[in-house]
Order: C-alpha cells, then structure tokens, then sequence
C-alpha cells in the first residue's frame, strides 16, 4: 500500500497548483490552477504525465493558480467525473476565470478556454458544506476543512481504505478582518501536502501591519494624493474594504474610495451571502449590519484616473500586470503625493515584482515605454496565507507520518523542510514540478473477529475511561470525536486465536474451554 | 434496546418525541417539542375591557354556586355552545411532552434534534437539575430555533405584564375544582384524554434559559459527523421538510439506526430528502404519522404509482448505486411532491386575492418559515398582475433577523435557489420588495414606524398561530367582523376552539394543511431502497398498511403505541471486529494448540473504542512495560 503524489505544479514553485495523488488505487487531482508569470506551455500543467483515469478533482479555493486551468482541463481532456468544491468557491471561481479571460483578450492575448468553457465546467461541480463527509465511490472518503485564506477556501481530507491525507490548499493560520483561521480535527494521517508561500516569514502582529497600512494611505490622501490598491477582485479587495470603510467612519474621512470593476460589485452580494464562511464577528452582527453593506466605497468606471483631488482606488490586475490598476499606475506613478500598495506576493516578472524589489527609479511597462515612478510605495505586510510558524503549528498538530511542501519559493522550502526533520522527526518532500513522490504506508492493523465474552469483559464497566485530550487550539475544546480511552487490564485476559488464517479476540476462559475440548481425544 | 413513544404528536408543529434505551448501553431522546396549540384553552390578551370584566365575574358567579348548583351548572355547559368566556383567564402556560418530566432528566445520553419544532421544549429539559446530555441538532434548526423561542418569550411578556406578578401555588386553573368546572372540551386539552397530561405544563422559559439550552447544543452541518463517547457515529441529512430539518443516522458497533421524521421529497424552499444517505441501516424508526394519508391511496389508487410496480428489476438496480436509474427515480418522486404543492398555494393565493379585491385585509399567522417565503414570493406577483397597491407587512419581534437569515444560508436551500444564487440574484426576492417599499417589515405592531406607513386592506404576516399571543390577537380583533377579511391558519389547531375569542366572526377563515402527502409508491420504494432488516412503525398504521407485497416481506416490521415501551430484538449477528495495531501484531507470540493448523496468542495493549469499532493500539503501559516476546 502506498500513496503516490505526482506533482504537475506549484513544486518548488507559486503558481499552476496541482497535484495527483493515487491511494490505495484511487486518483484524486488537487487543484488545477495556472501560472501567471508565463505565457507559453508552462502557463498549464502537464496533464499528459497522469497514468490513469481521475476518481475525481478537487479545488481548494477561487484563486487562479489554484483553478485557472480546470476549464482547460476538463475539455481537452473530456474529463467528466466529479469536481468538488465549496459553496463560495463555485459562486466566485467563475468570476475569476470570466475576468481573467476578459483582460487576456483585451491584452490582444488568446487563451486556452472560452467562456462557454468555463460554464461547462462549472456544471459539473458538487457542492461540499465544511465538515461534510462526502462519500465520492464505496471507498473514496472525503471532507472540506476551513483554511481561512479567501472566502470558501478549504482544505481537503481524503481517505481510501486505511491511507488517508490531508491537502491543505492555501490557508491563514490567524484570523483576519473578514474571515476566521484554519480549523481542522485532529487526523490520523499519513500524508500533509502543505502550501509554504512563506516557509521562513515569521509574522508579527497583524493589527500593526494594518496600522502601518492606515497611516499611509491616511498621510497621503491627506496631502491631496491618489492611492492606488492593485487588488484581486476577490478576497483582499473585501478585506480591505472593511479595513477602511471601519476607519473612514472612525475618522471621518470624505474622500471617496472606489472600486472599478463590475466584478467587484457581483462579489459583494455572494460574500453578503456566504455568511456562515465569514469571522466570527462578521456572523455575529449580520443581522444588524451586514458588513459587507459599505458605507464609503462605491463603484466607479475608468473614468476616475483622470479626476481631480485625493481618492483611493481599488483596481485589477493585483500585481500591475494589466488592466485598469496598470492604466491607473502609468498616470499617477510620476507623482510624489501618490502612494501605491503592493500586495505581499508578487509574481516574479510583473511590475508588482519589480516595484518590490525597492528600487524607485525607471520601469520598462512595455516593451518599449517607460515611466520614471516617483510616487510612494507601500508593501501591505499582512498576508492571506500563513507564517512558518502557522505550518509548523499546523504539521505538529497533524503529525502526519509524511509531509510535502509544494506552493513556495525553492530556497525556503527546503530550509523548512530541514526544520520539519529536525524539529518534528518527519520525513519531508519537496518534489519539482513532474516528479512523483512515492509514500510508503504500512497496513495499519489487522483485522480480527470478536466473541461475545470479549466483547462483554470489554465493555465491564470496571474499567478506566478517560478521554484524550486534545489541547491544541486547533479544534473547539467540546470535540467529541476525541476517542474515549478504555484503559484496560484485562486485555490481559483476552487471547487472538488464529484458526485456519482466521483470527478470533476471545477471553482466557473461552481459550481453556477449548483446550479442554481439544485434549480429549 | 427499548423504544417508548412519549408522544406521537400532531403533525409538523408539534412532531413526535421518543426515547431509544441501551443503544449500545445509551439512552437517547429523540426530540423534545412544544404543543403550543394547547395554548388554545386560554383566553387572548389584551382582551377589551367589558370581555375581561365579564369573563372575570362568569368565574366568580361560577365559583359561588358551584356547590348549589353543581349538576345543573354542568348540564348548562353541555348544552349550550362553547363561549369565548368559558375559556381560561389566566396567565400563559405551555404544555411539554406528556410523560418526559417522569425521565430522569440525568439519565438521558443523548439529545438528537430533528427540527425547529423539535427543539422548542429543550429550554425546560437542559435547566433540569442533573441535565448533562449532549445534545445534538443542524446548525440552521439551531439557529431558527433560537429566534422562534426569543420571539414566544417576547410575546409572552405581553400577557404576563397584562396579568401581573405571578401567583404562587400554581395558577389557579390547575386546581382540581377548577378543572371540575373547566367545559370538556378544554379540559380534554388541559389533562388529556386520559386525564394524565396536567404534569407536563410550565410556565415559559426565560432568555437565560434559552442562552443556557443553544449554548449546551452541539449543531452540525448536513452530513456532517458527531461522534457521541467514541460509541455511537452520528449524522444529520436532510429532510426535505423545513430549512435545517433532518434525519438522524446511529451507527453503533453492533447497531445501526435510522430514525427518518416528518420528510418530503421535495421543498421549494429547503434542501431536499436525502434518502439515499439512510442506506444500510438495520432498524429504520419511522416517527411520522403523515404516512396515514398515503395509506388511503393504496387500496384505491395504486394504478397511478409514479414507478411501473413491474419495474422491480431497475429498483434493484438503483439500490445497487446506480446513478443514472437513481436520478430517474428521484426525479419521478419529487415532481408529484412539487405539483401538489404548488396547487395548494396557487389556491391559497387565489383566496388572498378575492379578499383585498374586495377591500378586505389578510391576516397570515405563519408558522413554517417555508409558506412565508413562498408566499411573501407569490403574492406581490398577483398583486403587480392588479396593479393594486396593497401593502405586505411582517410584523414580529424577530422577522428583521428571521428574513435577513433566509438569505445568507444557501447550504441548507433547494437546488433551484441555490442555483438563483449562482446566478447572483438573492435567494427570496424579500429583499428586493423591501427596498421597493412594497413590504414593511416591523418589529412590534405598536411600533410608530407601522403607524405612518398603515394602509387598509394590507396583508400582514404575523405570528402565532395558536392565536392566543402576538400581533395577531389584535389583528383578529380589528377585522373579526368585517366579511371581506380573510384569515389563514394553518393546521394544527382546532379552529372550533381556536377561533371562539373572535366570535361572532364575520371574517372568513381558511385552513390549509400544507404538507404534501406521500403517495405509496414513494414509501414502497422508499423502503426497497433502505432495505432495512426491521421497520419499526407507529401503531397507527398497522391496520392500514400492507405488506404482504413480495418486495417488502424482506424485514419484519414492529409497531409501538404511544405511552408504552417496545423491546427491539437485537441485531442477529453480532460479532464485532477488532482492529491491532501492527505494531502490536509483530510482536505476537504464536503457541500452538495442540492441532497443527490453531495457534494462540496473548493480546495487550490499550483498547479503544473509537468511531463505533474496537482498536487495539499500543498503549503506554504494554508497550513500555512489557516489552513482549518472551512473556509467557
Ligand atoms: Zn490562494
Ligand atoms: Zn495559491
């Protein structure tokens, strides 16, 4: 018995996240998502290395590196077996992949997939509830976990047989405006694939990154500046949202905020909607207020780069690679009063990366124009994924008996994988992109039938009970799954009788009995 | 294992309630509801003033020549008609489950919750001394019974400020020369039919009480896995019936349970049945009586079955998981469920209309969320259709939180509204009139916001449907005598009593039941697909219900009777496995038994039961202690 991860993207590497994994026989795909940094085969996995029929495909969560290429996929490959993925998750991807394909289109750029691709594909998906155990075929088990992150981002349990794993997806360890952090049970695994965007950050106090965030876009509007958030549509734009709508209405603050796309304004009803995958604060106070009802940002068109007098403006692409943020950035970028934020993860080749990098100076934006960038330049420091110290966190938790990093930047990726060994004894893989890691899992047990005398000296209630404990913050303090421990002295009075290769659990006596009957003869 | 049927209920507002013992050494309470339409004996506040006056001096006469005059007085009241007067003026009090104050509160294990419905008498349970039950219920139940339970408290002050302080010694109905004098009728409602039923009323809950109950409440998202002791594995699946109502699986190690509740096939509004899930279980419990009216078809109506009753062959196949057979099949249950629904409303609404033509105000005592959503959908399409401008209002203490609910819980909705969402529009459209200005929502029916924006005819949601608490009293005595009004109950109460404090009463009434009902072929086939080895029934329906069909002789079948206990044969095989931990199987010292091919060991180790099996792990005190293959 093994479990065997074949690795098609995300291996050493951010962006095209997927992996196929076979257990015990059964083939699942974890994610199907595209590379943005490139634009030719690479932007893909390579789909043609999987040996076998998939028993079904599961995504995470909206992000493109983590679902761009599932329209692809499943008409070039006429894949039509079951995709699962969480309710927000198939509200938002859509949106994603729609936007994508317009601003590709509108770069003069063709794409692999059509519109019409996109809303075939959708309709395959099965919707998965957190906590759900979804029975996939009579030996495929498997169940969302909430990952914090995006809104609707999960990881996801697998299990076939006795093998079973977990893959986490991306996923934030510490709660944020808008969502809660990661929650999963206490598992008995054989494998974690873990994402390690930030395998060696160790972040501090996320309330003071926000603080930091406040000032500077404060400061500058302030002096009469534009700020300009490149943001995904989805995800951080919400967080930020409620970030600053709160701290409009605190300091009374007119100036507008707008936001551009449609896009935006279609996600903001579903995340009105998707209350039971929000923090706990937001589920607290819907009734009364949805906080996703702002009273401070409003929509606007493309107009806006050219009005006069301080704004903020949310716009897509998040990275600078395109659209109205990069529009937005050649106009202002010349400016000192104006402030640009750049998200804490910027592909290597976009402008984003490149601003990044520190230097204020000149910045090819095409091929063959060139902007002098004299605005400021504000990294946001707060992230939607977690620290080392949450992956750590998280592996010690598991304590699987194998672990995998994938989704991270090479160099960190081992250096965590060396702490893993070290500090937790298990063994780890970091596997490039087309490499299979084979995990060996032992039979876990031997199966053995009962007699009734077992059975009841068993359940005497002479015995010990006490429950394990489960002290982590991980899962709530009133899990009840925490097995209830039978501390048993006489399971030294039972005897395993093997007869003709099969086992029997009986009590002494029942053995003597036996005996006896034997010896007569 | 024992079955006792507490209470077999009334339909969906009050549901059945049960108690399971020594499963696998546990007793388990299946829901604990509230029969709110008992509130029927006692008379509406504020009543006007002369009513009060008067009802207050029939007592007091009553009472002086009670001794004179007894026989004559209780001839009188089998005489003449029932009076609003004769009803009791007292201060609320609620009717539990017969019987359940009689349980040890202590000794139950476990709670499992079925519905809303189910959960309303919880409160009075989990602030009995000695309660340490888990209880167990769907996260949107939970929740919708929350607001419902809030908003029987806020109703209820009014009354008790109208009666003042309470006395103490009990109130004075319940004294026996009261009850004596108390018209039959009413007095079948206060101590049942058999005169037993006087122990199980309370006064209601308090806030704290219900913060105490939610908080003791572990809810579950469908399908999702409790594990009760690491004994029992427990599950909730859709019921079809109501936004959060389920089915509850109960896997033991030699046991497993399905308990199916009031179901249906398919709700416009709420996620569908989910029968499949229920598949391989032992014992199928059968809770709901709403089997009775399908029971009438079988003799007269079997030709027209959804399923060919030729068609065994492609049953069978769709038990064995066929997919494509099984979505056919499914399909075929759910439309008729939809087709009977949707003309039952249809007519509902053709009422409504004909009365605000008229000039006459609605008034909606709404008491599944389910027909408020639908109608609060179907009824401002007819009025567009008029071009009449006739305002919808909901009035209740918590219909602001209760809407804005409906609309962020698309994991527990039907196919077509999730799909609405998918498409980006909101699941009911309720928030869409709102903003129209074409429904108000209120809290309160004195709120001044009412006050300005009032406008007659209107058709106003509002609970409850006792009629004896909340705006709906006042309404009713507004419009009582104007013949243009329409009221709507919905079953459960005894309109005859119900309706006695409004009398004489112009306005006309319409009772509706709106559960569909089940036609045979859906439960045969039902059944065929769970395949269970015993079907325990209400005993209702023994007369009624035939099994002699070949397809169904499969299992035996086992009636209980409301108020007895029945002892359910235990499972036949009941060998149970063991799992050893490798670990521990390597270190096996085989010794032989005298013939060649039997051999024996020693077991050791920790012994655990978790998930419903036993395992054999390696504990601390074997592994270290003992270090193994040299003992013995
Ligand atoms: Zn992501
Ligand atoms: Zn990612």
């Amino acid at each position: 018995m093994s479990i065997n991860c074949l690795v098609l993207g995300a291996g050493q590497e951010v962006g095209k996240s997927c992996v196929v994994v076979t257990i015990n026989g059964k083939r699942i795909m974890f994610d199907c998502g595209m590379h943005m940094g490139h634009h030719d085969d690479k932007r893909y996995p390579d789909f043609a290395l999987i040996d076998g029929p998939l028993d079904c495909v599961i995504i995470t969560h909206f992000h493109l590196d983590h679902i761009g290429a599932l329209p692809y996929f499943t008409k070039e490959y006429s894949y039509n077996g079951p995709i699962y993925m969480t309710y927000p998750t198939k509200a938002l991807a859509p949106l994603m992949l729609e936007d994508f394909m317009k601003v590709t289109v509108g770069r003069g750029g063709e794409e692999k997939f059509t519109t019409d691709d996109i809303s075939e594909c959708m309709k395959k998906v099965t919707l998965v509830d957190l906590k759900q155990t979804i029975q996939v075929d009579k030996d495929l088990q498997i169940r969302a976990y909430y990952a914090g992150h995006v809104l609707g981002a999960a990881m996801f349990y697998a299990k076939v047989g006795d093998a079973s794993m977990v893959y986490t997806g991306d996923y934030n360890m510490t709660p944020d405006r808008h969502l809660g952090a990661a929650q999963i049970d206490r598992l008995e695994l054989d494998l974690v694939i873990s994402e390690s965007t930030y395998a060696t950050t160790v972040r501090d106090s996320r309330y003071a990154r926000e603080r930091e965030f406040l000032q500077a876009v404060h400061e500058c509007v302030e002096g009469g500046g534009k700020v300009l958030v490149p943001t995904f549509a989805l995800g951080r734009a919400q967080e930020l949202f409620i970030l600053l709508d709160d701290y409009w209405e605190r300091m009374n603050l007119k100036v507008p905020i707008y936001f551009s796309s449609g896009l935006t304004k279609q996600a903001n009803i579903y995340y009105k909607t998707f209350m039971s995958w929000t923090s706990q604060k937001i589920k607290d106070t819907y009734a009364m207020h949805n906080a996703f009802n702002f009273k401070h940002v409003v929509s606007s068109d493309r107009s806006v780069i050219n009005t006069v007098g301080p704004c903020v403006l949310f716009a897509t692409s998040g990275m600078l690679s395109g659209g109205l943020s990069l529009e937005a950035f050649k106009k202002w970028a010349p400016f000192e009063e104006n402030l640009v934020t750049l998200p804490g993860y910027c592909v290597a080749g976009t402008i984003g990366h490149k601003l990044a990098a520190g230097k204020r100076t000149r910045i090819y934006v095409d091929s063959d124009s060139q902007i002098d960038v004299r605005c400021n330049i504000h990294q946001l420091a707060f992230s939607a994924h977690t620290d080392s110290k949450g992956i750590m966190d998280l592996l010690k938790f598991l304590s699987p008996k194998h672990v995998m990093l994938v989704h991270g930047e090479r160099p960190s990726m081992f250096r965590l994988k060396d702490k893993i060994k070290s500090e937790m004894g298990i063994e780890c893989d970091v596997p490039a992109n087309g490499e299979t890691v084979k995990i060996p899992c032992a039979t876990l047990h031997v199966k053995a039938r009962t007699s009734d005398a077992f059975v009841k000296s068993c359940q005497s209630s002479n015995f010990r009970l006490s429950r394990c404990s489960t002290s982590s913050g991980l899962v709530a303090s009133t899990d009840p799954c925490s097995p209830l421990l039978v501390s048993d002295d006489r399971v030294g009075e039972a005897v395993l009788l093997l007869d003709q290769s099969k086992a029997k659990a009986m009590h002494q006596d029942e053995l003597q009995f036996l005996m006896s009957v034997e010896e007569k003869p | 294992m024992k079955l006792t049927c507490l209470s077999s209920g009334s339909g969906y507002q009050f549901p059945p309630c049960h108690i399971l013992e020594d499963v696998c050494g546990f007793r388990i309470l299946l829901d604990c509801p509230l029969d709110l339409s008992a509130l029927s004996v006692f008379s509406p506040v504020p009543p006007d003033n002369d009513f009060v006056s008067d009802g207050k001096a029939s007592y007091d006469s009553a009472r002086d020549c009670f001794d004179k005059e007894q026989e004559i007085q209780k001839r009188q009241k089998i005489e003449t008609p029932l009076h609003g007067k004769d009803l009791i003026h007292d201060e609320l009090w609620y009717k539990t489950v017969k019987n359940l104050h009689l349980w040890d509160p202590s000794s139950i294990d476990v709670v499992l919750i079925s519905s809303v419905m189910g959960m309303l008498g919880l409160p009075f349970l989990t602030r009995a001394e000695g309660f340490s039950a888990k209880i167990y219920a769907t996260d949107a139940a939970a929740r919708l019974a929350r607001l419902m339970m809030e908003d029987l408290i806020a109703m209820n002050m009014e009354y008790q400020y109208f009666y003042g302080p309470r006395e103490s010694g009990g109130p004075h109905w319940m004294r026996w020369e009261e009850l004596e004098l108390l018209r039959p009728e009413l007095k079948k409602v206060v101590v049942g039919k058999d005169g037993t039923e006087l122990g199980g009323w309370l006064p209601l809950y308090s806030s704290a009480d219900v913060m105490d109950c939610m908080r003791k409440v572990q809810t579950l998202k469908y399908a999702e896995t409790a594990c009760y002791n690491g004994t029992l594995v427990l599950q909730p699946f859709s019921s079809g019936s109501e936004i959060g109502s389920c089915n509850w699986t109960i896997d033991g190690p030699k046991r497993n349970i399905a308990w199916l509740s009031c179901s249906i096939f398919a709700s416009a509004h709420a996620m569908n049945f989910d029968y499949g899930a229920l598949r391989g279980r032992d014992l199928v419990l059968y809770s709901d009586k709403q089997f009775l009216p399908l029971m009438d078809e079988v003799q007269s109506n079997d030709a027209s079955s959804t399923i060919p009753s030729n068609d065994l062959s492609s049953l069978s196949r769709y038990c064995s998981a066929d997919k494509d057979d099984w979505k056919e099949l499914t399909e075929s249950l759910l439309s008729t469920d939809e087709i009977l629904e949707k003309e039952k409303m249809d007519f509902i609404c053709s009422c409504i209309l004909q009365s605000v033509q008229a000039g006459g105000s609605v008034v909606i005592p709404y008491n599944r969320l389910g027909i408020l959503l639908q109608l609060l959908e179907m009824i401002p399409v007819l009025l567009e259709s008029l071009a009449a401008d006739v305002p919808i209002y909901v009035i209740s203490s918590m219909a602001a939180e209760l809407l804005a609910f409906t609309n962020v819980i698309p994991e527990w909705a039907s196919k077509p509204r999730q799909e609405k969402m998918f498409s980006g529009e909101p699941m009911f459209s309720h928030v869409d009139l709102v903003n129209k200005r074409k429904l108000h929502v209120f809290s309160a029916i004195h709120s001044p916001e009412l006050l300005t924006t009032w406008q007659e005819p209107c058709i106003i949601f509002a609970p409850h449907w006792s009629l004896r608490l909340g705006p709906v009293v006042h309404l009713l005595r507004r419009w009582s005598g104007d013949e243009n009004s329409l009221l709507i109950l919905e079953d459960g109460v005894d309109p005859d009593i119900a309706l006695l404090p409004f009398k004489p009463l112009e306005m006309k009434v319409l009772q509706c039941s709106f559960l569909p009902e089940r036609r045979l072929p859906k439960v045969d086939c039902m059944l065929k697909l769970l395949q269970p080895k015993i079907l325990v029934l209400p005993d209702d329906l023994k007369e009624k219900l035939d099994f002699s069909n070949p397809s169904l002789d499969s299992f035996s079948v086992l009636y209980y009777t409301e108020g007895e206990t029945l002892s359910l044969p235990s499972s036949p095989e009941g060998t149970l496995d063991l799992e050893i931990a490798s670990v521990l199987a390597e270190r096996f010292a085989w010794q032989n038994l005298g013939r060649q091919d039997v051999m024996y060991t020693r077991l050791e180790g920790e012994l655990v039961m978790e998930q419903g099996k036993f395992r054999l792990l390696p504990g601390i005190t074997s592994a270290d202690s003992h270090p193994s293959k040299n003992k013995e």
